[in-house]
């Protein structure tokens, strides 16, 4: 029973290779965004924290539409975009885009909680000793993050992998380039005989979903109750 | 040469402190509010006062009538903060690295201030594993590894126990002897004062209520100050 199909890797493939980069693409604005909620009080910053967490309240398939809006060919940036040969509507870049989307606030919440742990003393500490911002943040700031940053990626990673309503609304269903494992049983659902397979899927979904939820919990554990060990 | 004169308002306290030091060691010797703290981060940078200039050696640090305040990074100035602040992530030759490294200078002052501060058994630890003591010796080390023009020392032995307290007093005492090093220290312990300043300036209630030389402040308090430098 537990034997995946060809076309049950493919969409296991796919789902692992989406949530892993759409990790790695969004860590970089998600540790800058973190930052500036952390550290910085400005005006405005009630609306950018509301917007951060709109993919986590809007129905996703609002989202999925937002973004065929944005980044569609003949979207507002999409026709842009083309001239310089990215296109994301309807390709698996773009399951990587909605799935970036979908755990952005997460990533973001992660971090944030994190950087808002670090004793800002030690920063003033190393900024005497000649460090400036950038110098700060990579040899203070992040190395004493570590644990939420990286509770932050699994989870993120967690909520990528198990995208649907934005993935599907925008990139649709195509065999090896947006059909994601979620989808996939979704479709298997669907069609006479695909029992066996919305179970094998369902299993490995778990799993994954599972194994993620417990890395978060152990890592930022400490972050979100447990006491402090440094 | 430190020329300091300083404004500042808090919530329930008013600061208006000025001095010309010009001694290699000079202490600000008063009692808790008495403004000490206030001045060392006015002059390492992590305070902007509401008013007043502060020089060092000439350089103008913080001048708010002409809006120069040179940021923290850039005054080259080592503090040793009362609590330590070490970086726990770090071993403590990491520790002692941080500031040459952040200023691009060559460690070569390593191995002189690891010998004079007998640090060289510590160097492999994480810092979670050090004793009071052994902290604020690293935390001068590591200010001192980054050449500083001068050294700010903000009540180093406070909250050591008696032992640690002597520990950290000769070494002291060492660095004045061996690195001549401009140093300014805050302290309330007469006898912390008396054994390292050279010149002492009395602060109370936000201001500056006298300046003596060590054996004026000694024969003050009823210390033997240190032998001379």
């Amino acid at each position: 029973m537990m034997a995946l199909s060809p076309e049950e890797w493919q969409a296991l493939a796919l789902s692992l290779r989406v949530g892993l980069l759409s990790v790695v693409v969004s860590l970089p604005f998600a540790l800058g965004l973190a930052w500036v909620l952390s550290r910085k009080r400005f005006p405005g910053r009630l609306l950018v924290e509301a917007l951060m967490f709109l993919p986590l309240t809007l129905p996703p398939v609002v989202t999925g539409y937002a973004l065929l809006v944005v980044f569609a060919r003949h979207g507002w940036f999409g026709e842009w975009l083309a001239e310089f040969g990215i296109v994301f509507a309807f390709r698996w870049s773009g399951a990587v885009l909605a799935a970036a989307v979908m755990g952005f606030p997460l990533l973001v919440l992660s971090i944030r909680v994190a950087f808002d742990h670090v004793d800002q003393r030690l920063e003033r500490a190393a900024e005497t000793l000649g460090a400036g911002p950038w110098r700060r943040f990579m040899t203070i700031v992040v190395p004493l993050s570590t644990r939420g940053i990286v509770a932050g990626c699994v989870l993120a990673f967690a909520r990528a992998f198990g995208e649907f309503g934005a993935t599907i609304t925008f990139v649709s269903s195509i065999p090896g380039e947006t059909r994601t494992l979620p989808i996939a049983i979704y479709e298997l659902m669907s069609m006479p005989g695909g029992d066996s397979g919305v179970q094998r899927l369902t299993v490995v979904a778990l799993a994954v979903a599972f194994a993620a939820t417990v890395v978060a919990a152990f890592l930022g554990g400490s972050l979100w109750g447990r006491r402090r060990h440094d | 040469m430190i020329e300091l004169d300083l404004h500042h308002e808090f919530a329930d306290f008013r600061i208006d402190i000025g001095f010309v030091a010009q001694s290699r060691c000079v202490a600000l010797f008063g009692d808790s509010g008495a403004g000490k703290s206030t001045v060392l981060d006015a002059i390492a940078g992590l305070l902007k006062p509401h008013g007043g200039r502060i020089t060092l050696d000439g350089q103008v640090l913080f001048d708010r009538a002409r809006g120069i305040d040179v940021a923290p990074a850039r005054r080259e100035i080592g503090y040793v903060f009362q609590d330590g602040r070490l970086f726990p992530h770090l071993s403590v030759r990491a520790n002692l690295l941080y500031g040459a490294r952040a200023r691009r200078r060559p460690a070569s002052e390593l191995d002189r201030i690891v010998a004079l501060l007998d640090l060289g058994n510590l160097l492999g630890r994480k810092v979670h594993n050090l004793s009071g003591g052994e902290r604020q010796r690293v935390a001068i080390g590591r200010a001192l590894v980054a050449q500083p023009r001068i050294l700010l020392l903000d009540e180093p032995m406070t909250g050591l126990h008696r032992e640690a307290r002597q520990q950290v007093l000769e070494h002291l005492r060492r660095l004045k002897r061996e690195l001549r090093v401009a140093t300014l220290l805050v302290s309330h312990l007469a006898d912390e004062v008396a054994a390292l300043a050279d010149e002492v300036i009395l602060l109370q209630g936000g201001s500056v209520t006298a300046q003596l030389a060590s054996a004026e402040f000694a024969a003050r308090v009823g210390h033997a100050p240190d032998a001379p430098g």
